[in-house]
């Protein structure tokens, strides 16, 4: 590490960091001009903190068996009043119900105290409680960590695999090529969806199967062709055929040559993917199908089952925060990789 | 062009192929197997465990059982349903296929056409508030979670404003003395609009061919005013009249809510094209000859513009399948998507395979069919 290149002095790592530093600082340049970009990063970083705070918070302030999104437990009294027609939930009960739940004495006008089982937001529990006495915000918390896990497992999937792939085929073209285009087109053609519901009924798919078959979705498929079509411009670039009259064999090639030169464009697909795995995970397992302990999905399917989706906004605690919470991450890894592709796509980049 | 149409329907049978041979690779690396269900229970005397083996050729060897597979799978063999036994798979598949079918194929087109058309627009409002307004929605709607969204859309127009049913085919009350099955109407519904919409083609491609401006114009009006209005007479005046008013009643939201998730990524992939295209020099000289800025967007910019959202067809197929489910299950519309989903959930895995290769197929046709248009569209793929 002590080589020095022609016009520049001193170990050429220093060269390297300069060269790093500068080019960064460039491609943030280009990066930030994007509002949107921008917009994606922050809510990124809002759900990273979150997913961060939850060890912490469950550590130091949060009970263990109140909080714990899975099997905590905290039913809020709270006093109700009797009422013919219930008009605010949360403070009104009706007589039957009343009645039904062990006061058969009840009469309209009295005040009976419950314990809520979906309770309103309170000082103790910020988003509420689900039908089963858990707290809304820990659980959305966790889920933040749980899906960050997903998607970085299925991006790096992608990308190792799709890198890989999309370089070999444009490096030794011919039946190489062909066999893995074909393969690719196949995948592409497979409704994914519709693949990972049936596998799902075949096998026990917890987050971490998931995150690899969503990962070789990808990275067999679309993302390999796209990799394969920048490879193809860097295979018949001069340095090739340098490192190839030097002796290089092909793995040299493929690996110190080619794929370095593929990557920033691998990086980008990793960030479209991210969105892709929060999605199906979200909808996976809103329809009940994958064995995961808590997720967004999940808070969304135990809001279903117990009946309180389309009560609208009565129980928007349970309904809005985990829909919401999947649209924004999906939607800002997407914006992060369209401001990325202003960066790394020299296409757009002149414009 | 004969050639190329045939090599690619042997591609595309070869992929089918390959496609259904993976299913049976999954199918057989499941812990267990599929009879567990019946094997595995402990009450099944050891005799009678065999004798169901025998009988659902568990006991063969594995070629000869793929062999039968997909003998089967091209008989249209497609087994007995568990779920609903025993009726068999392909009757179930048969009477929801149309179903899957029209959502599909109606939610694909409304979102090209709404997404080719918004796209086209944004370019002309560039650096407006309108254009970002679009933009956001537009991404935001691409990348929704679909459930919820769905719900939500639910929720807000049969819930709050009635407008709407909440989701399922068909009213029961309404049909329940009305001397038709369900599918009888459908389908009915479904020739009637696709003959409507070939006129329409034919009818758009002739004039192409007439050169006065004005002409060109009165011909397409008529052509299009006459198939709708021969359609619009024809249901009226037919018997079936409510209950295919019923039934689109209860399409339009289900066909909404699939367009909206799925014109976004059409949209902005038109803008980035027609942002290309308006860089080239065929569009430098027709501003040059002083041609009216609409003349420039919409014949010079926008045709060209228009192939690579035809390719992307291709890779939103899949997306729209997918979404496709999604919106059966919440919508409680029973097409293919729904008998998918239900069968997983009682593993009810004769049914869950043949939906499966039904949808895989029906991607395989969409996709071929789309590579046709696209040598339609681009005459340098006609020449090649």
């Amino acid at each position: 590490m002590t080589t020095s290149t022609g016009t520049l002095t001193g170990p050429l790592w220093r060269t390297r960091v300069k060269l790093a530093a500068t080019a960064s600082a460039s491609n943030w340049r280009l990066f930030s001009q994007s509002l949107l970009g921008r917009f994606g990063l922050v809510i990124i970083g809002v759900f990273a903190l979150m997913a961060l705070a939850h060890p912490l918070l469950m550590g130091t302030v949060w009970d263990k068996r109140i909080y714990d999104p899975v099997v905590g437990y905290d039913a809020v009294a709270s006093e109700q009043v009797i009422v013919e027609r219930v008009t605010d939930p949360t403070t009104q009960i009706d007589l039957d119900t009343a009645r039904l739940r062990g006061d058969i004495d009840a009469q309209v006008g009295d005040v009976v105290t419950q314990l809520l089982q979906p309770a309103p937001p309170s000082r103790a529990h910020l988003l509420g409680t689900d039908p089963l006495g858990r707290d809304v915000l820990s659980q959305l918390m966790a889920s933040a960590r749980a899906a960050f896990a997903l998607g970085a497992l299925a991006a790096l999937v992608t990308v190792v695999i799709a890198t890989i792939i999309g370089s070999v085929a444009a490096y030794f073209g011919g039946i190489t090529d062909g066999a893995l285009m074909r393969f690719a087109d196949l995948v592409i053609l497979i409704p994914s969806l519709s693949l990972l519901i049936v596998l799902s009924g075949f096998f026990t798919l917890g987050l971490l199967h998931l995150g690899i078959v969503i990962g070789l979705l990808s990275g067999f498929g679309g993302t390999a062709i796209v990799l394969k079509s920048q490879a193809l411009t860097v295979t018949v670039k001069p340095f090739v055929d340098a490192a190839r009259v030097a002796g290089g064999g092909h793995a040299h090639i493929v690996f110190r040559h080619i794929v370095p030169n593929v990557l920033p464009l691998s990086l980008l697909y990793m960030v479209f993917t991210v969105t892709g795995a929060i999605t199906t995970e979200a909808v996976l397992s809103f329809f009940g199908l994958l064995n995961v302990p808590m997720s967004w999905g999940i808070m969304l399917n135990t809001t279903q089952i117990n009946g309180y989706l389309l009560r609208g906004i009565d129980y928007w605690w349970l309904v809005i925060p985990p829909g919401l919470a999947v649209t924004l991450l999906a939607t800002a890894f997407f914006l992060v990789g369209r401001a990325m592709d202003e960066v790394v796509n020299p296409r757009l980049r002149s414009r | 062009m004969a050639r190329f149409v045939a090599r690619r329907c042997a591609q595309m049978g070869v992929l089918f192929v390959v496609f259904l041979s993976l299913l049976f690779v999954l199918m057989n690396a499941q812990p267990g197997s599929i009879s567990d269900q019946y094997i595995g229970d402990p009450n099944i005397p050891p005799e009678a465990r065999q004798m169901i083996a025998e009988r659902l050729g568990l006991d063969r060897p594995l070629p000869e059982r793929y062999a039968a597979y997909m003998r089967n799978f091209f008989t249209g063999n497609l087994g007995v349903s568990f779920s609903e036994y025993p009726r068999p798979v392909l009757d179930i598949l048969a009477e929801r296929f149309p179903r899957t079918l029209f959502l599909f194929l109606s939610a694909t087109l409304l979102a090209y056409w709404v997404g080719f058309r918004a796209g086209k627009l944004l370019v002309w409002r560039r650096g407006k508030t309108a254009e970002h307004t679009v933009n956001v929605v537009g991404i935001v709607l691409g990348t929704v979670f679909e459930p919820w969204f769905y719900l939500m859309m639910i929720y807000l127009f049969s819930f709050m404003l009635g407008w709407f049913p909440a989701g399922r085919l068909i009213e029961n009350a309404l049909w329940f003395d009305a001397g038709f099955s369900v599918n009888q109407v459908f389908l009915r519904l479904l020739l009637t609009t696709g003959v409507a919409g070939a006129a329409v083609a034919a009818v758009l491609t002739a004039a192409c061919a007439v050169g006065q401006p004005r002409a060109r114009s009165a011909l397409r009006g008529g052509g299009v005013a006459l198939a709708g209005g021969g359609l619009l007479a024809y249901w009226l005046a037919s018997p079936m009249r409510p209950y295919a008013a019923d039934l689109v009643w209860h399409a339009i939201l289900p066909v909404t809510c699939l367009t909206l998730v799925a014109f976004g990524g059409v949209m902005l992939l038109m803008r980035s094209s027609m942002l290309e295209t308006l860089r080239e020099d065929y569009i430098f000289t027709a501003r040059a000859k002083g041609l009216p800025e609409r003349v420039i967007r919409d014949r010079h910019a926008a045709r060209n513009a228009m192939l690579p959202i035809v390719t992307s067809l291709v890779f939103s197929l899949a997306g729209v399948l997918g979404g496709g489910i999604i919106v059966e299950s919440v919508f409680s519309w029973p097409g293919m998507g729904q008998a998918l989903l239900e069968a997983v959930v009682l593993e009810d895995i004769p049914l869950a395979v043949g939906a499966l290769g039904l949808l895989g197929a029906l991607a395989l046709v969409a996709h071929l069919v789309v590579d046709i248009l696209y040598t339609y569209l681009d005459p340098r793929m006609r020449v090649r």
